[in-house]
């Protein structure tokens, strides 16, 4: 009896489902540094309009803005989540796929931290550079580029405890691993000579800067696929470890992580804004102009998420470790207007 | 006589005094013995571990610091709130004004500030505003709410935040942690079992207080729902048909081999499947508990068939024999003699086939059923199937992945949950084996 009834429940459902398929909902994917401010935005969306909770998924922003590009249509994404800002080629494969209409929307900036066990050695001062003689494949030693044989901090910084090295870094799948190579590896390699002397040896510029970013592989870095929550296991599980986490991180675990300075500045969400600290990158969402009118509460949700009660500087992001945009207003009125990628600004 | 018996029996030992070869087998056997007691031990030691510390990190999720007030919010207090934008975070102003004027009014030696408040304070918006709304006539008069106290000083309370480790930052200074003291001297801060935790839905990533598995348990049960109501018929079938009455031959085989192979599919590969038929081909609705269970169901398909034909052999031919011989249909033979006798085994692989099912999250990972999934109770059997909703352990994944602490601890407590859930399938699987199997 049960049986039967849950049989034809289940006809019911997948009758209406595929007949009255209008999905109510916004659905977003993407960048798993914007999930949690996505996540806060949604939750507050459901809470104080009369449309559903948007569905956030994570997955990371290559695999976010890929499924954004997959088309237009109810099954489908409508926003895509990014650490980073849409590449060219992406911007081809969707418009290959019939995605033209592209609305980027930036809504602030995230630092990004290294910091160690509060109990382990004295890691509180980094340069780039020391980063990269520590991780990187190649280095420069006594003029001549080597394999990278160092195995403690000291070896090349006698400021740093002559402690083994052991970094964990985002993996390649991650837009931080993109932010952590641009802003700290290849400045790294340019401030200790060793891109010079790779284009002195006969490489061409590009090559060099491909062998700047290439990380050593025997252990002494390892690249973290899963979320800082890993790396943070990781960092408990061993003294030395130093690891790189999102500023918001960071902060939730002031009690187990202490951080370093970049190049003597101290990363703060006054710091980041200014542009002073170094490492950090602005955060995005990308909304289908398609889908505007289509999904109910799309354009309301991305109008929500960057008003100035929620991005804005005394707003939940940023009370939960997100830098707020000094432009915020001309987002907001990109947003209103619907303008879309490409068009003149 | 005595000596010459003695000489010509060559004596070896005596039955009660053991010889050399003897003990050595003897000790044998007994290191065996010791060898697989070890091994026990040793897995069970194991269990023990694992067991104590999930109790041990998921039994602080079943409870909650809360904050008791009384709070009186009037019609224009409630009409000025509703016209705002961020309507959730004008009650919680008014919340914290009110709170504030109580604690003025008890005149606490302590020192402390709206600020101080608000950081004590979980996210308490949603929770007035939903109330006021579904009660309007309460509007007005003196309401007690019990709030979910901010995710710092709930682990105030639980030892996860201590005062040796806390350091000043925007979610809590020291000094509020006097503030806390005080107020739970003056019984406004108590620790309560946290109901929401097993009713209430996702929450936000700076909102542990409000998270709950409770929906998630909902969106498991519908997808249940849908591997039940399709893999047992169609399993059940398709092991009949193959073991009373399908011929001997290669494409049999075949088939046999293949269910077999199926069976060891990585759950991941279900999910692409799922992906690329059920969502893109099909335009079936993205994080449905309909399309999670049809991923699972294909799944539990090939436990089913499995488990199902061992227990459709197990049936001694004689019973085939004996029904035939008196003249029924083979259909008959099957359906009133073999399936019944059959039918505990089935029952049997099939709930542990679900119980399988509800702990899998690798291919709902695909399908869109993990990440932030906070919406109300389905309205109803059809929106529970397609409305977008979570699973348990894609919940827990979820929660084991956020910054605050707060969520770890949710995590392990929902483990808890699943494990609950799990036991309770695998014990009523056990019971129908023992009260209706029959040995031949």
């Amino acid at each position: 009896m049960s049986v039967k009834l849950s049989v034809s429940a289940l006809a019911i459902a997948a009758v209406s489902a595929t007949s009255a398929m209008a999905r109510d909902n916004v659905q977003v994917a993407g960048s798993s540094t914007v999930l949690p401010y996505a996540s806060i935005v949604a939750e507050a969306f459901g809470d104080n309009t009369d449309f559903p909770t948007p569905v956030v998924e994570s997955g990371g922003s290559s695999s976010g803005l890929k499924r954004f590009c997959e088309g237009v249509g109810e099954n489908t994404i409508d926003v895509a989540n990014a650490s980073r800002a849409i590449r060219e080629k992406e911007v081809a494969t969707c418009a290959e796929n019939g995605v033209t209409d592209i609305i980027e929307v930036r809504i602030g900036y995230d630092g990004i931290v290294f910091a160690s066990q509060q109990s382990g050695p004295d890691f509180t001062a980094f340069e780039p550079s020391d980063i990269f003689n520590a991780i990187g494949a190649k280095v420069l030693k006594d003029g001549a580029i080597v394999d990278n044989t160092h195995t403690s901090w000291s070896e090349f910084n006698a400021d740093l405890p002559d402690a083994e090295i052991a970094m964990f870094i985002p993996g390649t799948k991650h837009g931080t691993r993109e932010v952590f190579e641009e802003k700290v590896l290849l400045i790294g390699c340019e401030a200790t000579g060793a891109m010079e002397a790779m284009i002195a040896g006969g490489m061409s510029e590009d090559d060099a800067e491909d062998a700047c970013l290439d990380v050593r592989q025997d252990g002494k870095s390892v690249d973290i696929d899963g979320d800082y929550t890993e790396t943070l296991a990781r960092i408990d599980a061993n003294t030395n470890g130093i690891g790189v986490f999102g500023l918001a991180f960071y902060e939730n675990n002031t009690d187990k992580l202490k951080v370093a300075t970049m190049s003597g500045i101290e990363p703060t969400t006054a710091t980041i804004a200014s542009g002073e600290y170094p490492v950090s990158r602005p955060l995005f969402f990308y909304v289908k102009k398609a889908h505007i009118g289509v999904i109910p509460g799309l354009k309301e949700y991305a109008q929500f998420f960057i008003s100035n009660d929620l991005a804005g500087p005394s707003g939940p992001l940023a009370n939960y470790g997100l830098v707020s945009d000094p432009e915020l207003a001309k987002t907001q009125q990109t947003v209103a207007d619907e303008k879309v990628l490409g068009a003149d600004m | 006589m005595t000596d010459a018996s003695m000489n010509s029996v060559p004596v070896k030992g005596s039955l009660t005094t053991l010889d050399a070869r003897t003990k050595k087998r003897n000790a044998a056997e007994k290191r065996f013995k010791a060898y697989g007691l070890v091994a026990i031990m040793i897995g069970l030691f194991f269990l023990v571990v694992l067991a104590v510390s999930i109790l041990r990190s998921g039994i602080p999720a079943f409870t909650q610091a809360e904050v008791r007030v009384e709070f009186t919010l009037t019609q224009a207090q409630f009409d000025e709130a509703e016209s705002q934008m961020l309507k959730t975070k004008a009650y919680e102003n008014l919340f914290i004004a009110a709170l504030q004027s109580q604690l003025e009014e008890r005149s606490l030696d302590v020192t402390f500030d709206p600020a101080a408040i608000e950081r004590l304070l979980g996210k308490t918006g949603s929770t007035i505003r939903e109330y006021f709304r579904d009660s309007p006539d309460q509007i007005g008069s003196t309401v007690t709410f019990n709030l979910a106290a901010s995710s710092r000083v709930d682990g105030y309370f639980k030892g996860r935040v201590s005062r040796d480790t806390v350091v000043d930052s925007r979610f809590l200074k020291v000094t509020d942690l006097d503030l806390v003291d005080a107020l739970v001297d003056a019984g406004i801060v108590v620790t309560a079992f946290n109901w929401n935790f097993l009713t209430g839905s996702d929450s936000g990533v700076d909102n542990p207080g409000g998270a709950g598995i409770g929906v998630s348990v909902i969106g498991s049960f519908f997808m249940m729902l849908v591997v039940l109501a399709l893999s047992l018929p169609i399993g059940v079938a398709a092991s009949i048909y193959l073991e009373e009455f399908a011929p001997q031959n290669w494409f049999t085989d075949l088939i046999e081999v293949n269910i077999s192979n199926l069976a060891a599919v990585p759950s991941i590969v279900f999910g692409i499947l799922g992906l690329a038929v059920f969502i893109q081909f099909m335009h079936l609705p993205q994080s449905a508990p309909l399309v999670g269970g049809l991923v699972l169901t294909l799944m539990t398909l090939p436990t089913i068939i499995i488990s199902t034909r061992a227990s459709l052999k197990s049936v001694p031919p004689s019973i085939r024999e004996a029904a035939l011989g008196v003249g029924a249909s083979k259909m008959q033979t099957v359906f009133h003699h073999v399936l019944p006798l059959a039918a505990p085994g089935i029952l049997t692989g099939t709930i542990i086939g679900l119980a399988q099912a509800l702990g899998e999250t690798a291919p709902l990972l695909l399908i869109g059923m993990v990440g932030f999934i906070a919406r109300a109770y389905p309205e109803g059997v059809v929106s529970g199937f397609i409305d977008p909703n979570s699973a348990m352990p894609a919940q827990i994944y979820t929660w084991a992945s956020r910054a605050d602490p707060g969520f770890y601890e949710k995590a392990w407590g929902g483990i808890i949950i699943l494990l609950m859930f799990l036991l309770t399938m695998n014990i009523i699987a056990i019971i129908l084996r023992r009260r209706f199997e029959r040995r031949w």
